[in-house]
């Protein structure tokens, strides 16, 4: 079984079909690739998946369980992490925090505890600073950990916006445009990064990107968004040399 | 390897000088518990001054409180002072009524002044949650009056009259024959308490959630973060403490009148905590003690008192905000002058 099914997904807003008739099989451990031209969908497709909208018909099945109707939080909790195109961090925080905020439902004490300063809040607190880090270390991350999250040059950003997604312990990981902004070297760094993470957290991952070569690169098999439907899907080579996505890349 | 004993050794530096920070922070506590005490004891504070002390307490209590929301949760909020009212009269309606030893009864009081206003705090948090920014501020400033206008509408029970009947007496009114319990020990007990209280709670998992919050609460959700029940917590927390300031302030006068705790007295809290800095608890304790203090200060040039007093709080308002003062803070030279403060952040 595979760990999402999305069966005939479809959102509209008004008048506008977003996304429509959507069909997408993601394997346990896949690196999957969404592609389209701008305003194809895609980050819509995201939201979805995310519960940020919920969609007008479709289903999306998480591990064999119907997550349509579940809240944002409840989807995380159920076992999507996701990131976002335009990052979104906890900007006034420090990096350690950003990273632990995403731990709390990992690792819970109660109000009293906190506020009182009961042996439970330093044990979890130790535990969370540990997991923390070790999570830091794969993105490099674990030097600036006392900086605010607003200071950290853009690509850290990037990376540590995966890391505080990678902290919740998800079955599947949603990218959105993770190299966005990067040059050559980072982006390289980057595909590295995300192969590292799919094999050391042993997860499944779902990212949108324009790098052609990145997805190329790195994504076993690519899904192509164009006007919200399925224009192709399959592997890179299929894929990326199918006359119709060339056109709707590149114009008729 | 030798880099992880070295992360190892400078953490155990860093957990030894934890505890005297800690050490450092209980002794400092204690040293301007007898500063306080021994200006009021040998009489070296004026009549005027002395009964500045628990003004001071109070406001430090109520601007820390509505940092949790304003500063840690980012919700503009312009009703701190109905909590506050609905703290004064819930205590001082116990008290009134109740025939208990005065420190039992004054404990009681402010226990349940505190859980009828974070009462009120959840209630009011519940369109929080609908409402963001401009709109909510709206809303809470519409509460306190509401809180006003009922307060001010019910008859209410003020203890026995000489022939054992109960006295009801027009909310208008107020009430009065109250017993002045609070002294400057009893604000000072529970500002300290209020103090560790909040700290701790920005420290701790329930803390960094409500910070997240604040910070994007798109990405907070999709962490898995249920932000309406945290927004919620902020609320009903900030409001707890609200009540228990309400209940002191209620008992430092024996009258004590609906009007007291109007707009007026929620926008100088917010502007206590704006003045110290949003999500600053040092900041608000800071900047309610310099705000008490300021008009009595100024007493001595009569008419224009308000009028100076507002154009120093423009003056400080401008400082905080200013290239020099963010300079400052660059080179930590401020930290160093001020670096007792620091050290008891």
């Amino acid at each position: 079984m595979a760990l999402l099914e999305v069966k005939n997904l479809g959102i509209s807003f008004g008048g506008l079909r977003a996304v429509d008739e959507v069909n997408l099989n993601i394997e346990k451990g896949q690196l999957y690739g969404l592609i389209g031209p701008n305003g194809a969908g895609k980050t819509t497709l995201f939201n979805l998946l995310t519960g940020v909208y919920q969609p007008t018909n479709g289903t999306i099945m998480l591990d064999g369980v119907n997550i349509v109707g579940k809240n944002t939080y409840e989807i995380n909790l159920a076992g999507i992490g996701r990131t976002f195109q335009n990052i979104r961090l906890f900007k006034n925080m420090t990096v350690l925090d950003n990273v632990k905020v995403a731990l709390t439902n990992r690792e819970k004490y109660s109000l009293f505890s906190g506020i009182l300063r009961f042996p439970l809040y330093f044990k979890k607190e130790k535990i969370m600073n540990d997991i923390a880090r070790d999570i830091l270390a794969v993105f490099n991350l674990e030097q600036e950990e006392d900086t605010l999250a607003s200071n950290l040059p853009y690509g850290k950003q990037r990376k540590l916006e995966i890391a505080r997604a990678l902290a919740t312990n998800p079955k599947l990981l949603l990218l959105d445009e993770p190299a966005a902004g990067m040059n050559p070297n980072e982006t390289a760094e980057l595909m590295d990064t995300i192969r590292l993470i799919r094999d050391k957290f042993n997860i499944t991952i779902l990212l949108i990107e324009h790098d052609m070569k990145l997805v190329a690169g790195i994504c076993e098999e690519i899904f192509v968004l164009n006007f919200g439907t399925e224009l192709a899907k399959g592997t890179p080579e299929v894929v990326l040399n199918d006359p119709a996505v060339i056109t709707a890349y590149l114009g008729a | 390897m030798s880099t992880n004993k070295q992360t190892k050794l400078s953490s155990n530096k860093k957990a030894i000088s934890k505890t005297w920070i800690v050490i450092f922070k209980i002794v400092l506590i204690i040293a301007i518990y007898v500063i306080i005490s021994s200006l009021v004891r040998f009489d070296i504070l004026n009549r005027q001054y002395k009964a500045l002390l628990v003004p001071i307490g109070v406001n430090i209590i109520l601007a820390v409180s509505l940092n949790v929301v304003t500063g840690f949760l980012g919700e503009l909020s312009l009703g701190h002072a109905g909590f506050m009212s609905i703290g004064a009269f819930t205590g001082a309606l116990f008290t009134l009524n109740m025939d208990m030893p005065g420190t039992l009864e004054f404990i009681i009081a402010i226990l349940l002044g505190g859980t009828i206003a974070a009462i009120f705090g959840f209630f009011i948090g519940v369109p929080a949650l609908r409402l963001r920014g401009d709109y909510l501020a709206i809303v809470t400033l519409a509460f306190g009056e509401i809180i006003k206008a009922i307060i001010k509408f019910l008859n209410l029970p003020s203890g026995k009259d000489a022939a054992g009947n109960v006295k009801m007496v027009k909310g208008t009114m107020g009430l009065s024959g109250i017993e002045t319990y609070a002294d400057y020990t009893w604000v000072y007990v529970a500002l300290v308490i209020v103090i560790v209280i909040c700290a701790n709670l920005i420290k701790s998992r329930h803390g960094r959630i409500i910070t997240s919050i604040r910070d994007n609460y798109l990405a907070a959700e999709s962490i898995g973060i249920h932000v309406s029940r945290y927004k919620i917590l902020a609320f009903v927390i900030a409001a707890f403490f609200a009540g228990v300031a309400g209940v002191i302030s209620g008992h430092n006068v024996p009258i004590i009148k609906p009007n007291d705790y109007d707009y007026n007295k929620s926008i100088d809290i917010l502007v206590f905590v704006v003045l110290g800095g949003m999500g600053s608890i040092k900041g608000s304790i800071i900047a309610a003690t310099v705000l008490t203090v300021l008009p009595e200060i100024l007493r001595p040039i009569k008419d224009y008192r308000m009028l100076m007093y507002a154009i120093l709080l423009i003056a400080m308002m401008l400082f905080n905000n200013s290239k020099f003062r963010a300079g400052l803070n660059e080179n930590k030279s401020l930290a160093k002058l001020t670096g007792l403060l620091k050290f008891g952040r």
